[in-house]
């Protein structure tokens, strides 16, 4: 596929876009449709359709799997890193309402660090997933 | 009314692209119409106002996992092996579960009845208390977030844990092909 010059420019410019609206979903979560899941498998799409394109090993080269690694734990941590926070706020684990002054600001606060997190880790695990399948492939 | 016929024709074209799933034996076909399934529940689920779990469907479904079986097929070839034995005992075991769900489905309560269970469990407090306590206006944000939030970590550990055992299992790592590096006499 890497050859076909329609495929590799639409992707060009179709991929910017479903990052896009990856980040909309994951921040507009509160208020439509959407949140850290969804936002983490689109935007997990778009490295995949990039890997389809142009190989798996351009993937492997923009995202260095050292690094995928570290961010696949990175929003797992951050998630239980809010619970712990609150904790040490003197409240209870996920308890948001003790991240700001008041109960609503906290937990605004806490839902949007805590789909961050989901959406973290999860692009990062399935755009592992599909270079362990899809990186099998090569010759 | 108009609802109804959408729910008929969105379930017979389920079934019929299942059942055309079950046919075919190419399994590049076979692929294509698990993600056509996958794209028509999606359209189930908007119809019945859970956007949220179509958003999911249409992402997971129709895309990653697609890609992820097309990605399986180009290792292990996209033509079906005639099974080596008769399937009987697995069809019959197939029918008495499928029979016995439908059995279990009879006790359900009826689909939507505001008097079920689950609606009248910490449904109504969640809607009702949701808007003052977060200021959020999804619930399904809220709820999942917030006042589900340990389920919700729960989940996120078990997709980490995914993860982690396809690293441990395939690595990310290209294999060398071994008997390039060393050649067999």
């Amino acid at each position: 596929m890497r050859d076909n010059p329609v495929l590799r420019i639409v992707a060009k410019i179709i991929i910017p876009v479903i990052l896009l609206f990856a980040l909309y979903v994951q921040f507009h979560g509160d208020f439509g449709p959407g949140g850290g899941f969804q936002a983490g498998v689109i935007f997990a799409a778009g490295f995949i359709l990039y890997g389809l394109v142009f190989g798996t090993e351009a993937l492997r080269n923009a995202i260095p799997p050292g690094l995928l690694r570290f961010v696949i734990a990175l929003g797992l941590v951050l998630y239980a890193g809010v619970g712990a926070t609150t904790m040490l706020l003197g409240s209870d684990y996920l308890a948001y309402g003790a991240l700001a002054h008041d109960l609503i600001g906290g937990q605004h606060l806490g839902i949007f660090l805590v789909e961050l997190g989901v959406g973290i880790t999860v692009s990062a695990v399935i755009v592992t997933i599909f270079l362990a399948f899809a990186g099998r492939n090569d010759p | 009314m108009l609802i109804e016929t959408i729910n008929i024709v969105l379930l017979g074209m389920l079934a019929l692209t299942a059942l055309a799933a079950v046919r075919l034996h190419d399994l590049f076909a076979v692929t294509i119409m698990f993600g056509m399934y996958s794209l028509l529940a999606a359209v189930v689920f908007v119809v019945l106002d859970a956007v949220d779990v179509a958003f999911t469907e249409a992402a997971v479904g129709v895309g990653i996992s697609t890609v992820l079986m097309l990605a399986t097929i180009g290792l292990v070839g996209r033509h079906e092996q005639r099974p080596a034995h008769r399937p009987l005992l697995p069809l019959l075991v197939v029918a008495v579960t499928g029979a016995a769900l439908v059995y279990g489905t009879l006790d359900m309560p009826f689909f939507a009845d505001p008097a079920a269970p689950v609606h009248q469990h910490v449904v109504p407090y969640y809607l009702g208390k949701s808007p003052e306590q977060t200021g959020i206006p999804n619930v399904v944000t809220s709820i999942l977030a917030s006042y589900r939030g340990y389920d919700t970590l729960g989940e996120l550990a078990v997709i980490f844990t995914a993860g982690v055992g396809v690293l441990a299992l395939l690595g990310l790592r290209r294999r060398k092909r071994p008997s390039k590096e060393h050649p067999t006499p």
